[in-house]
C-alpha cells in the first residue's frame, strides 16, 4: 500500500474538485490577467492530482507518465503566455483583460 | 484494295489538317492542289475498291480498324462496312467532289476565304465518306452530324452578312428537328436488337413478322431523321435557303451528296422498311407530295439557284417517292444520276452568275448563249437530262421510278407524272430565260461577260458526258439492256427484291415512256412558246398577275405560316418563361440565399464583443452543458 493509498480516492476527488471550481471562477470572475493565468494552473494541477491518485489506485503508471508531459507542456505554456503577458502590460500599462477588446465585429 | 478503305476518308481529313492549320500561310495555288488532290487520290482508292468488289465473289467486307465503345453490354467497333452500296456512295462523293474541288479552285479564286473554303470542303467529304461507310448506325449518325456542321459552316461562308447567317442557322436548327428523330431512331434499335450494328439488326430483324410495330416505329423515326437532311415535307424549307451559301457549295452538299443522306440511310436499312408497308406508305406518299409541291414552288422562282434548290427538293421527293413503293435500285440509280445533272446545272449557273458579276436574277439575263457557250451547251445537256429526255441520264432513272410507282399506285405514278411535266417545264422556262431572247441586264454587266475560266468549264464538260451517258448503267429489260445497275446492288437488296414490284409488261413500260416522253415534249413547247416566241419576262417584285401566282411566287407563305406557327410562339413562351421562371423564381432564390446570409451574418456578427472575459464565460458554460448533455 503506498503513500497516496493511505487517503481514501474520495477525498482526492473532493479536493480536486474544489480546486477546479476554485480555478474556473477565477478565471471567470477575476480581471487581472496574471491572476486568470494562475487559475488556469490551478485547474491543470487539480487535474494533475487527479491523475496521480486514480494512477496509483488503479495500479497503472500510465497516469502518472501522463502527467510529466503535462507538467512539460505547461511549463512551455506558462514562457509563452508570460512573455504575451509581458507584452501586454507594456502596450496598455495595465493587466486588465477588459482593456484588450479591439479586436471585435 | 479493299484492305485500304481507311484511305479513303482519311486523304480528305489530312487536306483538311494541313489547309486547316497552315491554309493563311499557303498560296492559293498550293491550297487548291492540295484540297483537290486528296480527293482525287481517294477517288482514286475509291475506283480500285469499286472494280474489286465488282470483279471479285464476296460482296460484302467488314474491315474493323478499332474498338471504339465498350461499356457493358454496348461494344461498338470503328468499322467500315464495304457492299455494292458504299462503293457506289463512295465513287460519287469523291468523283463528284473532286470536280466540285476543281471547279472551286476556279470560282473561289478571288475570295479572300479562299483556305477556309477548301478545309470546310475536305472536312465535309471527310465527314459524308464516314457517313455512307460506316458499319454501324452510329458511325453513321458522326457523318450525319458532321455533314449537317459543314453545311452550316458553309452556308454561312459569307458570314458578314445576316441574311446569309440566318440562313446557316435555318438549316442547322430544321436538320436537328429531323436528327432528334433519327436519334431515337437509333436507341429504338439498340433496344430492340441490343446492337446497332448493320449486320446483327438486319439478320435478327429478317427473322420479325412483316408490320411489326415496333420496326414501323423505327423506319419511321429514322425516316424524321430522314426528312431533315434530304429537305423532304415539312422539313425541307432550309435547303432553298441554303443557297446562300458559295454556288459550289449549294452544287456539292445541297445537291449532289448530303442531301442524298436520307436516301442512303433508308436504302441501307431497306429490310426495315420492306417489313413495315405502313412505314413504306408513308414515305411514298411524303415523297411524292414533295416533289409535287416544291415542283409547283420552282415554276415561278426567279433566282436562278431557287429555282435549281426548288428542283433539288422536288428530285429528292422522286427518289423518296421510289424507296417507298421499294425501288430501292430505281432510288439509288436517281441519285447517282440525279448527282450528276444537278452538280452540273448548279455549276453551270455558278459559270452563269459569275459571268454576270454576281447577279442571279434570270429576269436580269437572257440571251447568254452568244457569250458563255461552253455553259450554256453544258447547261442545255443537264436540262434535258433532268427533264428525262431520251437518252439522257435522268430517262432511265426516273422512268424506272415512274414505272414502279405505276406497278404500286396508279395515283402515285399520275402525280409522279404532273410532278415531271413541271419540272421540264420550271427548267426549260429557267433554261430560256437565261440563255435566250435579248440581254436584260444593265451595259457594264453585258462588258463584263465572259467565259469561265479551264479550271471550271472542264469540270462542267466532264458532268455534261456523265449526264449523258451515266444512264446507261441502268438500262431497263424492255429497252435491251441488262441494268448493270439492278444486278450490281442486287446482294445489299437481296432480302428486298420479293417485294419489288417487276414492271409487268414491256408493253406498259412502252407505254409509260411514250406517255412520259410526250409530257415533256408538250411542256418544252409550252415553255419554248411562252418565253421565246413571246418573250413573255416574269413580273417585277410585287406585281404578281394572279392569285395562284401569288401564292406559288410567295413560296405558299410556308416560311410565313412556320414563322407564325412555331417560331413566334416558341418565342413567346421562352419570353415568358424568361420574365416569369428565370427573372422571379430562379433568380429570387439566387438572390434570397445570398441577402439571407448576409442578414444572418451582419447580425450574429454582434455577439462576437471583443470582451475576452464574455468568451471565457460562454465557452464555460458551453463545455458545462457539453459534459451535461454526455450524462444524459
Amino acid at each position: 500500500m503506498s503513500a497516496i493509498q493511505v487517503v481514501p480516492i474520495e477525498w482526492y476527488l473532493l479536493l480536486c474538485t474544489v480546486l477546479f471550481t476554485i480555478g474556473v471562477l477565477g478565471v471567470l470572475f477575476r480581471r487581472n490577467a496574471i491572476i486568470i493565468f494562475m487559475s488556469i494552473e490551478i485547474m491543470l494541477n487539480a487535474v494533475n492530482l487527479l491523475l496521480v491518485a486514480f494512477s496509483s489506485y488503479l495500479s497503472d503508471s500510465k497516469g502518472q507518465v501522463f502527467v510529466f508531459f503535462i507538467m512539460a507542456v505547461a511549463a512551455a505554456e506558462v514562457a509563452v503566455g508570460l512573455a504575451i503577458l509581458m507584452m501586454v502590460y507594456r502596450n496598455t500599462k495595465s493587466s486588465d483583460i477588459d482593456m484588450l477588446n479591439k479586436l471585435k465585429w | 484494295m479493299i484492305k485500304l478503305v481507311w484511305l479513303v476518308p482519311l486523304l480528305p481529313l489530312i487536306g483538311f489538317v494541313i489547309i486547316g492549320l497552315f491554309g493563311k500561310k499557303l498560296s492559293k495555288g498550293i491550297v487548291g492542289t492540295i484540297g483537290s488532290g486528296t480527293v482525287m487520290a481517294a477517288f482514286a482508292v475509291a475506283l480500285g475498291i469499286f472494280f474489286e468488289l465488282k470483279g471479285g465473289t464476296q460482296k460484302e467486307f467488314t474491315i474493323e480498324l478499332f474498338n471504339w465503345i465498350s461499356a457493358g453490354k454496348l461494344s461498338i467497333p470503328f468499322s467500315f462496312l464495304i457492299d455494292p452500296l458504299s462503293s457506289l456512295f463512295l465513287l460519287i462523293i469523291t468523283g463528284i467532289g473532286f470536280l466540285i474541288h476543281l471547279y472551286s479552285t476556279g470560282y473561289m479564286s478571288h475570295d479572300e476565304g479562299f483556305s477556309r473554303f477548301f478545309a470546310y470542303l475536305n472536312l465535309f467529304i471527310f465527314f459524308m465518306l464516314l457517313l455512307v461507310l460506316g458499319s454501324n448506325y452510329l458511325i453513321m449518325f458522326v457523318g450525319w452530324e458532321g455533314v449537317g456542321l459543314c453545311s452550316y459552316l458553309l452556308i454561312g461562308f459569307w458570314f458578314k452578312n445576316t441574311a446569309f447567317n440566318n440562313a446557316a442557322k435555318k438549316a442547322f436548327i430544321m436538320n436537328r428537328i429531323g436528327d432528334l428523330g433519327f436519334l431515337l431512331g437509333i436507341i429504338l434499335i439498340f433496344v430492340t436488337f441490343g446492337s446497332i450494328g448493320y449486320h446483327d439488326v438486319f439478320e435478327q430483324a429478317k427473322n420479325m413478322a412483316t408490320g411489326n410495330p415496333t420496326l414501323t416505329a423505327i423506319a419511321l423515326l429514322l425516316f424524321v431523321g430522314a426528312m431533315g437532311k434530304s429537305a423532304q415535307l415539312p422539313l425541307y424549307t432550309w435547303l432553298p435557303d441554303a443557297m446562300a451559301g458559295p454556288t459550289p457549295v449549294s452544287a456539292l452538299i445541297h445537291a449532289a451528296t448530303m442531301v442524298t443522306a436520307g436516301i442512303y440511310m433508308i436504302a441501307r436499312s431497306n429490310v426495315l422498311y420492306t417489313l413495315s408497308p405502313d412505314a413504306m406508305n408513308v414515305v411514298a406518299v411524303v415523297g411524292v407530295c414533295t416533289a409535287l409541291f416544291a415542283a409547283t414552288i420552282g415554276l415561278a422562282q426567279n433566282d436562278i439557284k431557287k429555282v435549281l434548290a426548288y428542283s433539288t427538293v422536288s428530285q429528292l421527293g422522286y427518289m423518296f417517292l421510289a424507296l417507298g413503293v421499294g425501288a430501292y435500285t430505281g432510288a439509288v440509280f436517281h441519285v447517282m444520276t440525279h448527282a450528276f445533272f444537278k452538280a452540273l446545272l448548279f455549276l453551270g449557273a455558278g459559270s452563269v452568275i459569275h459571268a454576270m458579276g454576281g447577279e442571279q436574277d434570270i429576269r436580269k439575263m437572257g440571251g447568254l448563249k452568244k457569250y458563255i457557250s461552253t455553259t450554256h451547251i453544258t447547261f442545255l445537256l443537264g436540262t434535258l437530262a433532268i427533264a428525262g429526255c431520251f437518252p439522257f441520264s435522268g430517262f432511265f432513272s426516273k422512268d424506272e421510278i415512274l414505272a414502279q410507282a405505276y406497278e404500286h399506285n396508279k395515283l402515285l405514278w399520275f402525280l409522279g407524272i404532273l410532278g415531271a411535266a413541271m419540272t421540264t417545264f420550271y427548267m426549260f422556262r429557267l433554261y430560256f430565260l437565261t440563255f435566250h431572247g435579248k440581254f436584260r441586264g444593265t451595259h457594264e454587266q453585258e462588258h463584263h461577260l465572259h467565259e469561265s475560266p479551264k479550271s471550271m468549264t472542264i469540270p462542267l464538260i466532264v458532268l455534261a458526258i456523265l449526264s449523258v451517258v451515266g444512264g446507261l448503267v441502268g438500262i431497263p429489260a424492255a429497252l435491251g439492256g441488262t441494268h448493270f445497275l439492278e444486278a450490281f446492288l442486287s446482294p445489299v437488296f437481296e432480302f428486298s427484291s420479293f417485294r419489288i414490284v417487276q414492271a409487268a409488261s414491256h408493253e406498259t413500260e412502252y407505254m409509260l415512256m411514250g406517255i412520259a416522253t410526250l409530257i415533256m415534249i408538250l411542256a418544252i413547247y409550252f415553255a419554248y412558246t411562252v418565253f421565246v416566241k413571246n418573250n413573255r419576262v416574269p413580273a417585277a417584285e410585287g406585281d404578281e398577275t394572279s392569285a395562284i401566282h401569288k401564292l406559288v411566287y410567295n413560296k405558299y407563305w410556308v416560311d410565313e405560316i412556320y414563322e407564325n406557327l412555331i417560331t413566334k410562339p416558341l418565342n413567346m413562351i421562352s419570353e415568358a418563361f424568361y420574365k416569369l421562371i428565370d427573372n422571379q423564381v430562379v433568380d429570387g432564390i439566387v438572390n434570397g440565399v445570398g441577402s439571407t446570409v448576409k442578414w444572418l451574418s451582419s447580425t450574429i456578427r454582434l455577439v462576437q464583443t471583443g470582451n475576452t472575459g464574455f468568451y471565457i464565460f460562454v465557452m464555460v458554460i458551453s463545455i458545462v452543458l457539453i459534459l451535461f448533455s454526455q450524462l444524459f
